[in-house]
């Protein structure tokens, strides 16, 4: 997918405007973050799990050399074919050449974002392979030509009535109001799709090293359709999406769906390993697991290696004061909220996304629901530092923050510029004691006034106290 | 140097600067690896519930499955006939080779034992376990297990052995591991009807998978 992130600011003030958006990101808020509130009290101790799942991400993280390596014997000991890819046009080639090698024509696809980094579908077209996207969020998006703006519900974005014109569109059947019914229609348009498709394609949530297998997490029955019905099955992740053993990975089962829509657990789990047997009635022929690094290895070993810990469960985003108001595709890219502002410069370059670190509050919202104690804050100013050092901030941001270092290491003009900028900006403020406009800082008050100050400023309060 | 090479290769260095040491220090890290795999410990558990069936029961039930229970494992086909004409169901589907010797015919049901094909609607498997902390089934793929029996059909329904509740998965690895050398190609967890909450994020039952699940719980 191409990275558009360099417009976020353009995009951010049209999705402000727009009012079907602003009104499907409320449900969001709704059904994720309270469910997740509810469920998160069924684990007798989830700050102690979110420790060990942190913990165990980490032991990968920090040999992720070795792991790698386990799997991979492991998974090939099981008949696997495993692929490495340094990038997503890497990917493509790789799906494609395994497409001729199997005479493969059309292949159903169960939701992966990774695919979409990638830009899958495009190049597989191109290849002349016929791709079907199965899991209904992305089914509707395919059908709309549109991109994910969520990475667990990737349609959030459009409502049922946008959904019910596209379907009477697109499948030429009268139009269904009812979402069952909408659900209905997909899967009797969809069935077919699994029986006929010559190649499965899937993402992984985890590898497991123990035992060389794949796993998925999917609720709708597509992820396991699309990995039982074709005679091959191509699964792509990330080469950080290794977990050492089962009994790990069902440690971070336990946090993924209550993180990201409130369940206690997927309606499947499914762990794949190997082929199928010679004498068994279903499963693939031929299982290829693609690794993809795509600028993952650099992080490793760096002050950004905590990002690799990512479970993309979406809670970050759900709980984002700037997801909430401007939904994901004014990021601009494959992730949005929290961990896309800082992936999506890690992995695509900082300067082609210059606004997304600044893009937070730094509310710390996302620290604190991260199954995985990801902090996201720390990381952003990281990055924001990292803009400073290389000069990447406008002539104007910089002089001002110099500015403001010079003023904070100089006490007594610190204090005197206060006493008089207080008393000024109280003056300025008026009966109604709010400034509509503050030079240098127009980005503020265009959207908003600013209260003016009133009274003393807390040095002159501070002293006035030990004086009595 | 191909992909695979070029990968791991900036990943040892990266990791050897990061811990200022020498690239050589390799045979403790592996040592750690393989110790790691052979204590496979356990992260935190939730508590163990008192009683495991009626935590399955409380789980599933939550999960949107149906339960039924009987002491007698013959009386299998009755109970579904029941909940099949209580529901419109056909009556007619596939079971699993193993189960094929339940009197089926005689409760006017037709299952047939083979795998499923699309036009399945009823689909009767076993399964190898089922988990109590959330109510999940836990199916093992094979010639005499397919996969398919509990996906393709409308209404899949699962013949448990109350003893084969655990309390966690992790418990329910342990038992893999005592009964198999290794994994069969899919273990799928099954937790209730397949869903979506793609459109609105409203739950809508029945989205590629089975609309409905039905356990009946009968002692092996």
């Amino acid at each position: 997918m191409k990275n558009n992130s360099i417009n976020f600011k353009r995009q951010v003030t049209i999705k402000l405007a727009d009012v079907k958006l602003q009104s499907a990101l409320s449900r969001l808020q709704s059904r994720f973050v309270e469910g997740r509130a509810a469920v998160i009290s069924e684990i007798s101790d989830f700050e102690e799990t979110r420790t060990a799942a942190a913990a165990i991400r980490d032991r990968v993280l920090n040999d992720l050399e070795h792991w790698l390596m386990h799997f991979e014997q492991q998974a090939t000991a099981r008949g696997a074919i495993v692929h490495w890819a340094e990038t997503g046009a890497d990917v493509n080639r790789i799906v494609a050449e395994i497409a001729v090698q199997h005479g493969v024509r059309t292949a159903a696809k169960s939701k992966s974002m990774v695919s979409e980094e990638c830009g899958l579908n495009d190049a597989l077209e191109l290849a002349g392979v016929t791709v079907m996207e199965t899991d209904l969020g992305e089914y509707i998006l395919q059908l709309a030509h549109e991109a994910p703006s969520h990475i667990v519900a990737p349609v959030v974005h459009k409502n049922k009535e946008e959904i019910s014109d596209l379907f009477a569109e697109k499948h030429q059947l009268p139009r269904k109001t009812g979402i069952a019914e909408l659900c209905r229609e997909a899967r009797e348009i969809l069935r077919p799709a699994f029986l006929n498709a010559d190649m499965g394609i899937s993402g992984a949530n985890f590898l497991v090293a123990e035992t060389g297998s794949a796993l998925i997490v999917t609720n709708e029955g597509n992820g396991r359709l699309v990995t039982t019905l074709p005679r091959v099955h191509v699964a792509i992740t990330g080469i950080e999406k290794v977990v050492p053993t089962l009994e790990d990975v069902t440690t971070l089962l336990r946090l993924l769906p209550r993180s990201a829509t409130g369940q206690s657990i997927t309606n499947y789990v499914s762990v794949l390993t190997g082929n199928k047997n010679k004498d068994d009635h279903d499963g693939p022929e031929h299982f290829h697991i693609i690794l993809l690094d795509n600028g993952r290895s650099s992080l490793v070993g760096s002050e950004m290696q905590e990002m690799l810990r990512c479970i993309r469960c979406g809670a970050c985003m759900n709980h984002c004061p700037v997801y909430q108001n401007i939904g994901g595709h004014a990021y601009g890219w494959v992730y949005p909220g929290p961990m896309g502002s800082i992936l999506t410069p890690l992995l695509g370059g900082l300067e082609k996304s210059p606004d997304l670190p600044n893009a937070s509050t730094l509310c710390g919202a996302c620290a604190v629901v991260c199954p995985v104690k990801i902090p996201l804050p720390d990381l952003l100013r990281k990055l924001r530092e990292k803009q400073m050092e290389r000069g990447m901030k406008s002539r104007r941001e910089t002089f001002m923050l110099k500015a403001w270092a010079w003023l904070a290491l100089h006490p007594p003009v610190y204090a005197l510029a206060t006493k008089f900028g207080v008393r000024a900006m109280s003056l300025l403020g008026g009966k109604n004691k709010l400034l509509h406009t503050l030079p240098g800082a127009s980005g503020w008050t265009d959207g908003r006034d600013f209260p003016a100050p009133e009274g003393l400023t807390f040095r002159e309060i501070y002293q006035r106290r030990n004086r009595q | 140097m191909n992909a695979r090479e070029k990968i791991l290769g900036r990943i040892r260095n990266a990791q050897a600067r990061a811990n200022g040491a020498a690239v050589a220090a390799i045979a403790p890290r592996t040592e750690a690896v393989a110790s790691h795999l052979a204590l496979h410990p356990r992260g935190p558990l939730p508590p163990h519930p008192d009683n495991l069936l009626a935590r399955f029961k409380e789980c599933a039930l939550k999960l949107s499955s149906d339960v039924l229970e009987t002491g007698d494992r013959k009386e299998v086909p009755t109970l579904l006939a029941r909940y099949l004409n209580e529901r419109n169901l056909p009556v007619s589907g596939v079971c699993w080779p193993s189960l094929a010797g339940l009197p089926w015919s005689a409760a006017g049901l037709d299952m047939q034992p083979r795998p499923a094909k699309n036009q399945d609607l009823v689909g009767v498997t076993g399964a190898f376990c089922a988990i109590a902390e959330t109510g999940t089934l836990m199916l093992l793929s094979g010639t005499e297990t397919p996969a398919t029996t509990s996906l393709l059909p409308e209404t899949h329904v699962a013949v448990l052995d109350p003893r084969r509740i655990v309390a966690t998965m992790e418990d329910a690895w342990d038992l893999l591991r005592r009964e198999y050398k290794q994994p069969p190609r899919a273990v799928n967890f099954i937790s209730g009807p397949s869903r979506t909450a793609d459109i609105e994020q409203t739950v809508t039952l029945g989205a590629h998978g089975p609309y409905r699940v039905l356990l009946i719980l009968a002692p092996a």
